[in-house]
């Protein structure tokens, strides 16, 4: 106890009666370094988890102040520019800082993170905190970039004009944390300070008229009046629904006021605080502009960025992926001969070992993409990439922000999907993850390429073009075409919304810094193993049960196959298949490509009988498959049932590493049950089209 | 330059006439004089800092011509043309 009372006696008063460790949230503008201060006060002490019920992430973590208090309990909030959200992250923010998010702590003191070189609009969200009557500390970030562009901040005027303490910070080198642990231990005894300006003469008589039993409610009741609220009470109704026609008489902008009345106040806050040793700019910034959204070398520069990411989830992490592949098959193996035959070594390697492999091997693609997607972010390159795509993008109805999630979605929909957290508006962040699958991946080339082999292989267009390269580049077109029609469907329906104001912060160019990129990356491969992984597995332990079941033990494991529930099932939908010009065989083949699409290889050639092992053996099953007949002795594998095919794979959702990262991105099973049918849907459709019109047209 | 305060002089001589962000010609340092409306959109401008008084300049369109990038406070923003016409501008000087 003495010990306790020796270290620091003002703050350890006020906190001492405290039976609970202090609630802090960090909030403040997004871009405005709030991840990098988060990160270096907690370490490596956070969490990441969701809002109940919502698909928003709360990151939590521990911060000590001070040895002989229990360690803070910190909360990363999602960036916002203002209390009146727009979007659902606003919005959650904006609930957890007020105390009004269910199942969150209402937070002692709120750390808001204040951009040095942005003063005047950083201050906008601390003017309407000091509204709220909550306790706040400011961080001041960005010290070592004001510096440079000769802002000098006169931090004590500043903390005086807004009441509260004013913390210069530099996460990085970690200055300035123990004053900003100190300046919230002394604010937590201290009362909140209260807003010191006015607003219009017209909306003060106004405030004075609702507030006049409790002058405390003063800012509720300004809330109340300026949104769209309704009290049940008829009174109040009544009352607001006076003052807001009052004030939209003397002025139709009038809900502009309190807007511009906290600007002029933090004008002329600034002002005084504030010193120009130059012009203020941040000059490098609109040099490296000039080059990267360039008329002519912009859209060069995205293209070369988009081709090395491409190039980098595509092929660079196809080495650590076959790896992954080879040991996992290995452990496989060794596992197998180690234990006796029977159905728990199948279980374990078939179903378990297979099935970890299956996720693990999303590994590198997701660290890669996520390696880059943090350096472009983390740059302001992301922003100028949305900037020269938006206008495309808005042909569909999304923003230039959908363009980058969905690029990535060309080598694999599962990062592709991670990615479109960067777009605020919940709807186009939908909109987007619906369309994502259809950006041909990586997976569907091993099907496209058997096909090609076994039906177009000596076929050339025009003499010199070989088929297969026109018919892959077809498949990927048709892709994104229907991708394009189904965006502007959902935006035009299901996801219908106005169009939010599309004001994008054009951050500063910076150097990325390697810790927080790292940090990144690993927290979103982490979440992924976790989170998709666990339903990954127990999709791929299912469907190896599917066809480990009925047990034949003395048959071929081809006749295993054509016996079991999934051989069962692919006769059952024989009938449904047919006009698609599909046998069970290839039923087979759909149902167990549903684990992931390039399955339908192996099985094909189990079903086929390709020997015992159908890794390497492509080759004999372009054989078997030109030699395959049917019933009546035609070919089983025409062209035109290639072709079929191949639509099907384009458009169907047969992935449950896809489905079980929608299921993680929209936190229900709603939207992934949505994509799988209406996607199922399509690719019958569309493979029926394919069959029956090819017919029609005489091929065959 | 020159072809800057040509345009300038053109706006009008006699009256410092107000115009559209939309219509204000690159590189023009100006002034907001206000935004148009209550609504959310309009109100979501008014946040991001765009008041009366505030310093503005256009820095370039995107190659497709739309969105904007605008210089303010020394901080850049996107803005879509069908925003900036809401946001009515006065040329500085």
């Amino acid at each position: 106890m003495s010990a306790i009372l020796q270290s620091d006696q003002n703050a350890v008063s006020a906190v001492r009666g405290l039976a609970r460790p202090l609630s802090v949230a960090i909030a403040g503008n997004p871009n405005a370094g709030k991840t990098s201060l988060f990160n270096s006060l907690t370490g490596l002490r956070q969490k990441v988890a969701n809002y109940p019920g919502v698909t928003v992430e709360s990151k939590t973590g521990l911060w000590v102040l001070d040895p002989h208090l229990p360690a803070a309990r910190i909360i990363d909030l999602p960036g916002l520019y203002s209390l009146d959200a727009t979007s659902l992250d606003e919005q959650i923010a904006r609930d957890v800082m007020l105390g009004r998010a269910p199942a969150v702590a209402d937070p002692d003191v709120i750390v808001v993170v204040v951009d040095a070189t942005n003063l005047v609009r950083n201050l906008y969200l601390v003017t309407q905190l000091l509204e709220t009557g909550r306790r706040l500390v400011v961080a001041l970030t960005m010290i070592d970039l004001a510096e440079r562009a000769k802002l000098e901040i006169d931090t004590a005027r500043l903390s005086e004009a807004l009441g509260v303490a004013v913390v210069p910070v530099v996460a990085k080198q970690r200055r300035g944390i123990d004053q900003l642990g100190q300046a919230l231990l002394q604010a937590v005894e201290k009362s909140a300070p209260g807003p010191s300006w006015h607003f219009s003469p017209e909306v003060e008589a106004q405030l004075a008229l609702l507030s006049e039993d409790e002058p405390a409610r003063r800012y509720s009741v300004m809330r109340e009046l300026f949104s769209d609220a309704q009290p049940k009470n008829i009174d109040q109704r009544t009352a607001l629904e006076q003052s807001r026609q009052q004030l939209e008489q003397a002025d139709p902008n009038w809900r502009q006021q309190p807007l511009i009345a906290r600007y002029e106040w933090i004008e002329r806050v600034v002002n005084q605080s504030l010193h120009f040793g130059g012009d203020g700019r941040l000059s490098s910034t609109e040099r490296i502009d000039a080059v990267m959204t360039h008329k002519i070398a912009g859209p060069l520069i995205l293209l070369l960025v988009m081709l090395l990411v491409f190039q980098s989830i595509f092929s660079w992490a196809n080495l650590p992926m076959n790896l992954i592949d080879h040991v996992f098959s290995a452990l496989g193996d060794g596992v197998r001969g180690q234990l006796p035959a029977g159905i728990l070594t199948d279980l374990l390697v078939d179903g378990v070992i297979a099935g970890v492999g299956g996720v693990l091997v999303f590994l590198p693609q997701i660290l890669l993409l996520f390696f880059f997607i943090s350096i472009l972010e983390d740059s302001g390159y992301m922003a100028r990439a949305a900037f020269l795509m938006d206008r495309l993008m808005r042909i569909v109805g999304l923003n230039g922000k959908a363009f980058m999630p969905l690029l990535s979605s060309f080598a694999c929909a599962v990062p592709g999907i991670m990615a479109t957290r960067t777009i605020e508006s919940p709807k186009d962040r939908i909109a987007t993850i619906m369309i994502a699958p259809f950006m041909s991946c990586s997976a569907r080339l091993p099907v496209y390429t058997l096909m090609i082999a076994a039906c177009f292989s000596d076929r050339k267009i025009l003499g010199v073009i070989s088929a297969g390269v026109v018919i892959i580049l077809a498949m990927y077109l048709l892709g994104v075409l229907v991708a394009i029609l189904v965006a502007w469907i959902l935006k035009a329906t299901l996801l219908n919304a106005p169009a939010p104001p599309f004001v994008m912060e054009l951050p500063p160019y910076r150097v990325p810094q390697f810790a927080n990129v790292a940090h990144a990356m690993f927290e979103r491969a982490g979440l992924f193993v976790k989170r998709a992984g666990t339903v990954i597995l127990a999709i791929s332990i299912l469907l190896w049960a599917l066809v480990a079941f009925p047990r034949r033990p003395a048959s071929t494991p081809s006749e295993q196959v054509q016996r079991s529930f999934a051989g069962q099932a692919g006769r059952a939908i024989e009938p449904v298949i047919t006009p698609l010009g599909f046998d069970w065989k290839i039923g087979v083949g759909l149902i167990s490509s549903f684990a992931a699409r390039e399955t339908i290889v192996s099985t094909l050639s189990i079903v086929y009988n390709i020997g015992d092992d159908a890794k390497g053996q492509s080759g004999s099953l372009v054989d078997a498959l030109r030699k395959a007949k049917r019933a009546d002795g035609s070919p089983a594998w025409t062209p035109l049932v290639a072709l079929s095919l191949m639509v099907f794979f384009v458009l169907a959702c047969q992935c449950m590493s896809t489905l079980a990262v929608v299921r993680r991105e929209t936190n229900s099973w709603r939207w992934p049950l949505f994509m799988i049918g209406y996607m199922l849907v399509l690719a019958y459709v569309g493979s029926l089209i394919t069959y029956q019109g090819g017919r029609l047209l005489g091929f065959s | 330059m020159g072809r800057l305060t040509a345009i300038t002089k053109r706006i009008g001589r006699a009256v410092r006439a107000s115009m559209s962000l939309a219509t204000l010609p690159h590189g023009a340092a100006a002034r907001v004089v206000g935004v148009d409306g209550s609504g959310a959109a309009t109100l979501r401008l008014i946040e991001m800092g765009i008041v009366p008084g505030a310093a503005i300049r256009v820095v370039k369109a995107a190659p497709l011509g739309d969105p904007i990038q605008v210089c303010l406070r020394n901080h850049h923003l996107a803005l879509r043309r069908t925003d900036a016409e809401r946001i009515s501008v006065v040329i500085d000087g």
